[in-house]
């Protein structure tokens, strides 16, 4: 039996970032990519339930970047069985989350897995989260913002997280669709020679895909958020920020 | 008819939550702008009770045991349900745990447009304009919000909430639960709630936050001894939490507590919108980071952009050990 995982590339919004000259989106050429953090833990979980379940863990991606066999090969060597990307006249732009999940439900339909895991959400999903989407396309049970899974009799028992430690437990049938927040595990490492050594070994199938037009939100304008209300920067050494701290805080009566 | 406004009421152990009436006290400003009447969906089991509460001109009441606890599912498939039927002008859900669930998936299924993190919604020009926060909040994307059926889904703490007292008394309109609450592929849905914590940071007047940039776990008696001479408690960000370094009940934000203390001062944290929720309401926040653009900067009163270590080590100094 099969779980899928989704993998996608978002930019890096530890860098700084820079808005196109079209204001509807992000300067691409400027950005670097990295695989969304939430996909991480989603592939960390899959391996891990599949450890004792015996399935076949399929990663699968749409390449909007150019970029993603890096991505799909890491997967490979942490224990993926499978990887596929889908690839067509999308590279460089923002695909909308309606979109992705369009693109990916036939293939993941054609894989006909028990499970279908995908980060809870992702720096640019403007028209909301991958994985209900995924699920009210499928006609899948679904439940994100999950920090814990289990196969058990025919079902997944799962662990949805609300706030302040107050958690959901829910048991869906199969198959269903997941919104991973975090793996029961800090997602495992792999060296880069074994990635390199997937490369050399194994391979990416590669689907053709098509776009069609969709009802997703377009974006207006792209800004930076407004300096208004923004904090009074502390200069000068890290002794001089400290003695204005102290300052600060004695002023206030909170020293 | 008069265009209508829906609000789906997130409710928890038997009460709507804040952002409930955040939802309706901005549902009743873009009423009040445009001749639209607000309705609630107050979905739940034995919850008719709370309909009163609600300032809405209209309470649309469905009641069933797979709605108790508002499990995705279940909660989808009804409010599509009532969504297909009325076809409202907005459909306001909470960008919550709960809400993120229902947004998307009532979206995709009745093939309407969603804006999700939507942290404004205002009228411009005569056109009504959704600001979403994207990409950890360093960016925010302005949507022209169109005359066709929209979802939106909105982030908590983003609006003042609505008085408690309705305008005028709201109807109730009890509606038949859906048939395929009957066949339902989620069974056993439960709430647990957290063990008790070593300490409550919701109670703390002074709070010492780390976050990423702390780097490593041992770096975290930095952070203890700081927050010693401070007085204060040490919290953080999720991933610290997630990586095991801190229990739960240490995490600020979204999905971790709400804190309100004299003095947050968070270290090596870049503000992600799921983090601010958590605490952007407290009296004096101070925050240090290497980025410049780091977004914790736009809610903070006092900012340096400097190296954590290089600021905590000169402060321990300065306050003695
Ligand atoms: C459904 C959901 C719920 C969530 N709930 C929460 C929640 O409750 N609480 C929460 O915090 N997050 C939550 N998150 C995660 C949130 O989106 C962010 O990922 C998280 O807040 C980032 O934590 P951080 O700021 O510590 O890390 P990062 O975003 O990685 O930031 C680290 C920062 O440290 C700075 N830095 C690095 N080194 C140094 C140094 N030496 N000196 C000074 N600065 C340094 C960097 O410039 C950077 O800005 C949630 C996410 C989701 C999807
Ligand atoms: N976003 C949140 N983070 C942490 N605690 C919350 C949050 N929202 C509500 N609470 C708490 O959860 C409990 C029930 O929520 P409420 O019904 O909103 O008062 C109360 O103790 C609230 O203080």
């Amino acid at each position: 039996m099969t779980i899928v995982v989704v993998m996608e590339q978002v930019p890096d919004v530890a860098e700084e970032l820079a808005i196109a000259p079209s204001g509807t989106d992000l300067d691409r050429d400027a950005i670097s990519y990295v695989v969304n953090e939430y996909d991480e833990h989603a592939l960390e979980e899959a391996l891990l339930l599949a450890e004792t379940s015996g399935d076949e863990v399929v990663a699968i991606g749409i390449d909007a970047t150019g970029e993603l066999d890096q991505a799909l090969y890491t997967a490979l060597a942490k224990g993926a069985q499978r990887a596929i990307k889908l690839t067509g006249d999308f590279e460089g732009t923002w695909l909308s989350t309606r979109t992705a999940a369009r693109l990916l439900a036939p293939v993941i339909e054609e894989l006909a897995p028990r499970l279908v895991l995908v980060g809870v959400q992702a720096p640019d999903d403007l028209d909301g989260q991958l994985a209900p989407t995924l699920a009210a396309l499928l006609g899948w049970p679904h439940a994100s913002v999950v920090v814990g899974s289990e196969l058990v009799n025919g079902m997944v028992r799962v662990r949805k997280e609300l706030w302040g430690g107050i958690t959901m437990l829910l048991e869906l049938a199969l198959p269903a669709v997941l919104g991973i927040q975090a793996a029961r595990q800090a997602p495992r490492y792999v060296p880069v020679s074994r990635v390199r050594q997937v490369m050399r070994e194994a391979s990416i199938e590669v689907r053709d895909v098509e776009v069609t037009s969709d009802l997703a939100p377009v974006p207006v304008r792209l800004r930076f958020p407004e300096e208004t209300g923004q904090a009074e920067l502390l200069t000068g050494s890290a002794s001089e920020i400290a003695d204005r701290l102290i300052e600060l805080l004695r002023a206030r009566g909170l020293l | 008819m008069a265009q209508r406004i829906v609000v789906l009421v997130e409710h928890l152990y038997g009460e709507p939550t804040d952002v409930t009436f955040e939802l309706l006290g901005l549902a009743r400003r873009i009423a009040d702008s445009d001749g639209a009447i607000v309705e609630a969906v107050l979905l739940g089991e034995g919850v008719r009770h709370l309909a009163e509460t609600l300032p809405a001109e209209r309470v649309i009441l469905v009641e069933h045991p797979a709605l108790r606890y508002l499990a995705p599912e279940a909660t989808a498939i009804t409010v599509t349900g009532l969504l297909r039927t009325d076809a409202p002008r907005l459909a306001l859900l909470p960008n919550t745990s709960l809400g993120m669930d229902v947004a998307a998936w009532v979206a995709s299924a009745l093939d309407w447009p969603l804006v999700a993190y939507c942290q404004a919604l205002e009228r411009r020009e005569g056109q009504l304009v959704a600001t979403a926060q994207l990409f950890g909040g360093k960016i925010l994307a302005d949507v022209a919000v169109g005359t066709s059926p929209t979802v939106i889904s909105v982030l908590a703490g983003a609006f003042a909430a609505a008085a408690l007292e309705p305008a005028a008394p709201g109807t109730i309109e009890v509606r038949e639960p859906p048939a395929e609450l009957a066949a339902l592929r989620t069974h056993a849905a439960s709430l647990e709630r957290p063990a008790a914590a070593d300490v409550d940071i919701t109670r703390a007047e002074k709070i010492v936050a780390v976050g990423r940039g702390i780097e490593s776990k041992d770096n975290l008696e930095l952070a203890e001894e700081l927050a010693q001479a401070l007085g204060a408690v040490v919290a953080a960000s999720r991933p610290l939490v997630d990586a095991g370094w801190l229990p739960r009940s240490r995490q600020v934000g979204k999905s971790g507590l709400k804190v309100k203390p004299k003095l947050y001062l968070a270290l090596g944290i870049s503000g992600a919108p799921e983090h601010l929720e958590g605490m952007k309401d407290a009296e004096l926040i101070i925050a240090i980071n290497k980025d410049p653009k780091a977004p914790i900067f736009g809610v903070a009163d006092y900012g340096a952009v400097a190296d954590l270590f290089d600021v905590v080590e000169a402060l321990l100094e300065r306050l003695g050990g």
